[in-house]
């Protein structure tokens, strides 16, 4: 056994630029998003939906990624675990997130309203469900247990790093697996609750995995972006090699077509059957120019990607990488959009400056959490058992 | 030896991980037809033999795609120019329908084409001759040795370089490797005219044997029992009747299971002296009697028989069912109606079972007496 002491890894700071850059996007967009609650106060709503979904995606998948690879065994991934846990702190932040929305909670969801519900018989059927107090019960609930997952395992993980103590692996693969199937659940009902019950006469039962689906590739998306441009500026651990960017290039791809199959299931059932209280929710998204959006939607999240990866080399060129990962980060956001504007405008397309005030506002808050926590920890695992195989892998 | 063709010169290795190095030096030194022999993939020879990536792939692309291509225009063609029917009320041309039979397509022409294009393209199928064939080396190489093979047709091939070079690998037991007499004279060819009547031979063995067996076995005795039956056939000719026919009528006054005849067929007066309701009247029959009505009578007599039919017109309204007439009349002329019909009704025999329509006649009874109530109700 080769010991994990002779790993070469010497940590070396962030530098003060990206903290610049995130704490102007920060900035920026928090300004933008304070004005637009000022003049469009539902449809800053529906963006901050789209922001919330959006970082639970990466944090949450990215969570996600560390607990597979512990449950998993693998060692691909090991040196550079450090980054989807850094990023999974974005879970700490949901709850601020959340808040603006609360006031705003009767202006997005109708079924919120008990005169709408009592006159509605669907909806008092959905009632069980679809009730105020649950609904809080299930946003507290959820993101509880998301951010005590979070803090147990990056403790454990973090721990590793000064005792070099092998159990604590051990330890870390127990609660991963206690982590998995409550993601599963949470994942999926959190997508109900927040983009399908947009339209609570509307269902389908796939909605949870198309969300999932959607999210991992989003997390995988962010990890590979992080880690190969750390990597290229060596802010990593000696020795990956093209055999990783493989492993994450192929992994965005299975997930890109992974998505495809998921939205194509959806739709193709849906569009079978013709069932009039099913086939509106697709309808709406028909309308005016929200037909181009839709047909857009196939291309920006499959089309493109799907070629952008295709071939072997283009899985391990850096560069392709970092463009299809910000690309299909980009194509998160854009389906996230699609699941929720319609429901807001049923007309068209809206975009404008307040469209723009939240992606930017993201982008900041995921910087400055990662510079900010990279400053504390290591980027690598060096107390990792599984360390110095992860690096020596080799497709 | 001299008379023999040299082929290349082999060296064993122990480990993978010698003979990975070997491979590198290999090919930095410039040799470019050589082979390693591995018990088993090993990660990493790509990179260390420096071969160039698989031209595999751009083969699966090109016939998945034609694949995928040649299953939409055989959709198209079929349910849309050929015989086009309307299926769930969707256009002919249904291109989300098709896309699962096009993605399947393109798999297993892609997989197929990719494995037939491995066998006979790089793997040079129907020859299966080659120089490493039957030799120690190859014995040693597929069980746990490692080992590499300098051909002697590089350009940098030199008998005693080679033997020196592998030496200094370290490598074991380097031997030289001759051609066979018969490998020298062959040549490679995928049309090998053997192979070709082989395939041949195969196709039309399979293909007459399921020809004789689906279209002239099966019609022969032993084999056509299921034809052969020895039965009388209902619209075949029979010479055991007089008649001369197959098929029989039943004999006279037979009567189907569960079926009581009406022998009151046109004599509604008849109907009404001698029929007698015999259900009694309880909660059970009047809401079975109620369920019937709403079904079949409700269309045209209302839900409370008072002939306001919901057909909007379509159909003649029936006159109203509170009439004194209608009141006074007794059960079974009412049975009677509904099983021989009136007038425009037709007869509901065939859709409502004798006890249902007995249950119907009680249900108007109920709602004849709602709309008329006796005093004594009110009681």
């Amino acid at each position: 056994m080769s010991s994990t002491h002779q790993i070469e890894y010497q940590k070396k700071e962030l530098p003060n630029k990206l903290k610049t850059i995130g704490l102007v996007l920060f900035i920026v967009g928090l300004l933008g998003v304070i004005i637009s609650y000022l003049t469009d106060s539902s449809r800053s709503a529906f963006n901050n939906i789209i922001m919330l979904t959006f970082l639970t995606s990466v944090g949450l998948s990215s969570l996600f990624l560390v607990t597979i690879e512990y449950v998993a065994g693998a060692v691909w991934s090991t040196p550079f675990r450090r980054i989807p846990e850094i990023l999974s702190s974005v879970l700490l932040v949901l709850p601020i997130l959340l808040v603006p929305l609360l006031f705003k909670l009767g202006d997005i969801f109708h079924w919120m309203h008990p005169e709408v519900v009592e006159a509605d018989k669907i909806l008092k059927g959905k009632a069980p469900y679809l009730n105020v107090n649950f609904f809080m019960i299930r946003v507290i609930v959820f993101m509880l247990l998301w951010i005590l997952f979070y803090l147990l395992i990056t403790r454990t993980s973090k721990k590793q790093d000064i005792t070099f103590d092998q159990s604590l692996t051990k330890k870390n693969i127990k609660l991963s697996a206690v982590f998995i199937p409550i993601f599963g659940i949470t994942i999926s009902f959190f997508a109900f609750d927040w983009l399908m019950s947009l339209e609570p006469h509307w269902f389908s039962t796939i909605f949870g995995i198309y969300y999932f689906s959607g999210s991992i590739l989003a997390g995988f998306a962010a990890v590979t972006f992080i880690v190969v441009l750390l990597n290229e500026n060596g802010y990593l651990v000696k020795g990956l090699t093209n055999d990783h960017y493989y492993s994450l290039g192929a992994f965005m791809f299975a997930f890109t077509n992974f998505w495809a199959y998921i939205a194509f299931s959806q739709f193709l059932l849906i569009w079978y059957a013709n069932l009039p209280e099913e086939t509106f929710w697709f309808l709406q998204r028909w309308e005016g120019s929200w037909v181009y959006y839709s047909i857009g939607l196939i291309f920006v999240r499959f089309v493109i990607p799907y070629f952008g990866l295709l071939s072997q080399p283009s899985k391990m060129d850096p560069k392709r990488l970092k463009i299809m990962s910000v690309w299909i980060l980009f194509a998160h956001w854009y389906d996230l959009y699609w699941l929720a504007m319609p429901n807001y405008n049923k007309d068209g397309v809206l975009f404008s400056w307040i469209e723009l005030a939240f992606p930017i506002l993201t982008v900041g808050i995921v910087i400055l959490l990662f510079v900010q926590l990279s400053k504390k920890n290591n980027l690598i695992a060096i107390g990792d058992p599984k360390l110095k195989r992860g690096i020596d892998f080799r497709l | 030896m001299s008379d023999k063709i040299l082929y290349s010169y082999t060296g064993i290795f122990d480990t993978p991980d010698e003979i990975i190095r070997a491979a590198e030096k290999t090919s930095e030194h410039g040799y470019k037809k050589y082979d390693v022999h591995t018990p088993y993939p090993l990660h990493g020879m790509n990179k260390a033999m420096k071969l160039p990536p698989s031209k595999l792939g751009y083969v699966a692309l090109v016939v998945g795609l034609s694949g995928a291509l040649a299953a939409l225009l055989t959709m198209f063609w079929m349910s849309a120019v050929d015989y086009p029917i309307i299926i769930g009320g969707k256009p002919f041309f249904s291109f989300p329908a098709y896309v699962p039979v096009m993605f399947e397509v393109t798999v297993l022409s892609a997989s197929i084409a990719t494995v037939l294009t491995m066998l006979f393209i790089f793997f040079k199928l129907p020859n299966n001759a080659h120089p490493l064939h039957d030799t120690p080396y190859m014995k040693k190489v597929s069980s746990d040795k490692y080992g590499i093979s300098i051909q002697a047709e590089d350009e940098k091939f030199n008998e005693e370089d080679v033997k020196q070079f592998l030496a200094e690998l370290g490598a074991k037991e380097i031997t030289p490797i001759y051609y066979d007499n018969e490998e020298i004279n062959h040549k490679h060819k995928i049309l090998e005219p053997k192979f070709i009547g082989f395939l041949l031979f195969t196709a039309l063995l399979t293909s007459g044997v399921s020809y004789f067996v689906l279209n002239k076995l099966l019609f022969m005795p032993p084999f056509d029992w299921m034809m052969e039956q020895e039965k009388l056939n209902p619209q075949s000719a029979s010479a055991v009747f007089s008649d001369g026919f197959g098929m029989r009528k039943p004999v006279e006054g037979t009567i189907a299971r569960g079926h009581i005849p009406y022998s009151f067929h046109g004599q509604p007066e008849a109907a009404e002296a001698n029929l007698i309701n015999p259900l009694p009247v309880t909660k059970d029959v009047i809401d079975l009697g109620q369920k019937k009505y709403d079904t079949f009578c409700s269309p045209c007599h209302g839900y409370y028989g008072e002939g306001d039919s919901r057909l909007q017109g379509q159909f003649p309204n029936p006159p109203s069912l509170h009439s004194e007439k209608v009141r006074n009349w007794k059960d079974g002329r009412i049975y009677h109606i509904i099983t021989d019909g009136q007038n425009v009704m037709p007869s509901y025999a065939s859709q409502i079972t004798s006890e249902e329509r007995w249950a119907i006649v009680h249900y108007i009874r109920v709602l004849e007496r709602a709309l008329n109530a006796k005093e004594s109700d009110l009681k």
